[in-house]
């Protein structure tokens, strides 16, 4: 096979180091020893890839899973996934989970003195079409308190799961809602060094997107690692 | 047009509910070709204590090297039922444990092939991005020519490579270390 062309780095500050001591979990966790280099081949150029079969087309609508509607204000998150050159990424699986309308997740682990929500599980899934756009329906997270230090609160968030086309274009991530005064004292939030970066995973309210007499919109784009130019697209 | 990366946040504690509709721990089903193998381990945090809220994710290509995926353009097959992905997540005591088929070897740069391995990423609560690090086989001759592996230092080599566990054949036994003087070679990719 010819040469391929990898993925590209991302530019310092613009992803967070493993470590990062305000958020005390990364302490006992994060590798001490330096990354190593290892450039792009076959195995990183490749990932695997998920096609209609394994999406169920309802699983977009996070508020018709159960016999009835969940409780909390219902939202619409839709926009695109891009990669770095600005192409649309089609046909690639997002997966997202979130909290209720009370700041509760339906997982064992979560003890939070609020209630849960029969009718809500807090779990959806699609793909992106041809141009790369999706959409959610969903309601609105609730902030909820954690361990981390003294009254810690995660502010609003879904979390975002995409496979891109490659194992080197994977990416988890969480998405954050405007003007969350609780953004400043988050330190998950707040691990990435480069303020722009950081606040491009705010979504931003959305008139085009909000239903009338329905649901308020929010757009949340999404970049994923862009392919290197091979020698023949220059 | 030049865009950048979206910034990575953590996975969390609460993974399971979003991801476990995914979750595959049997990679090749009964018809797929290829030497059938099983590989347990631990994920061990600074204190070698096990985490109990991480996930594995695999991918790797079939027993002839072909990866499931249009770029990889060489003249071999893709096998029907084998996709070579897997989603793994650890239990209370941080062991997890998955089967699969010994992959074929996959070209590298310079035209040269490299040692059959699985490509892995490693999510957890605490790690505000993934880890990358790959799986190579017991006493496989090739493994002294790759890559990949030649890129580690040589002391820290083993950690990449799983070991025999027992005496059955196909089961091996590969950790997953965050720190100390075993730590896990993680790449940076």
């Amino acid at each position: 096979m010819a040469d391929l062309a990898g993925y590209r780095r991302p530019d310092p500050g613009t992803q967070p180091n493993h470590l990062h001591p305000p958020y005390v979990s990364s302490v006992k966790r994060a590798p001490s020893r330096p990354l190593v280099f290892l450039p792009h081949t076959l195995s990183e150029i490749t990932g695997p890839l998920f096609d209609s079969s394994v999406v169920d087309v309802k699983a977009c609508d996070l508020t018709r899973q159960h016999h009835g509607e969940p409780l909390g204000e219902r939202i619409i998150v839709s926009g695109r996934v891009l990669d770095e050159n600005g192409r649309p990424v089609p046909q690639t699986l997002i997966e997202v989970w979130q909290a209720n309308a009370a700041g509760r997740y339906l997982h064992k682990v979560d003890q939070h003195d609020a209630p849960l929500d029969p009718n809500f599980t807090g779990c959806g899934h699609t793909l992106t079409d041809a141009n790369g756009h999706y959409r959610f329906v969903t309601i609105r997270p609730g902030e909820y308190p954690w361990k981390n230090h003294y009254n810690a609160w995660r502010p609003a968030h879904i979390h975002f799961s995409l496979f891109g086309p490659a194992f080197a274009t994977r990416l988890v991530t969480q998405m954050y809602f405007p003007c969350d005064p609780l953004l400043p004292y988050d330190p998950i939030f707040n691990c990435t060094a480069d303020e722009k970066a950081r606040n491009r995973l705010i979504s931003l309210f959305d008139w085009e997107t909000t239903v009338p007499e329905h649901a308020l919109g929010y757009r949340f784009d999404i970049i994923l690692s862009g392919r290197h130019v091979t020698p023949w697209e220059k | 047009m030049s865009l950048e990366a979206t910034t990575s946040q953590t996975v969390g504690p609460y993974f399971c509910i979003g991801l476990q509709r995914l979750f595959v721990d049997n990679l090749a089903g009964p018809n797929v070709s290829g030497e059938r193998i099983e590989i347990e381990g631990r994920v061990l945090d600074a204190d070698g204590q096990g985490v109990p809220d991480a996930m594995l994710e695999l991918w790797q290509a079939n027993a002839q090297g072909k990866y499931a995926h249009p770029d990889d353009t060489q003249e071999k097959t893709v096998e029907p039922g084998f996709r070579g992905y897997g989603r793994i997540p650890t239990a209370e005591d941080g062991s997890f444990r998955f089967t699969t088929i010994k992959p074929g070897r996959v070209p590298g740069p310079d035209g040269k092939l490299q040692a059959p391995h699985i490509v892995v990423s490693v999510f957890m609560r605490g790690l505000l991005r993934r880890l990358i690090t790959r799986i190579y086989f017991p006493d496989d001759p090739a493994n002294s020519e790759d890559f990949a592996l030649s890129l580690a230092e040589p002391d820290r080599r083993g950690t990449l490579v799983a070991c025999k566990l027992g005496k059955r054949d196909g089961l091996l036994e590969w950790n997953v270390v965050l720190q100390g003087p075993q730590e896990t070679v993680f790449f940076d990719c």
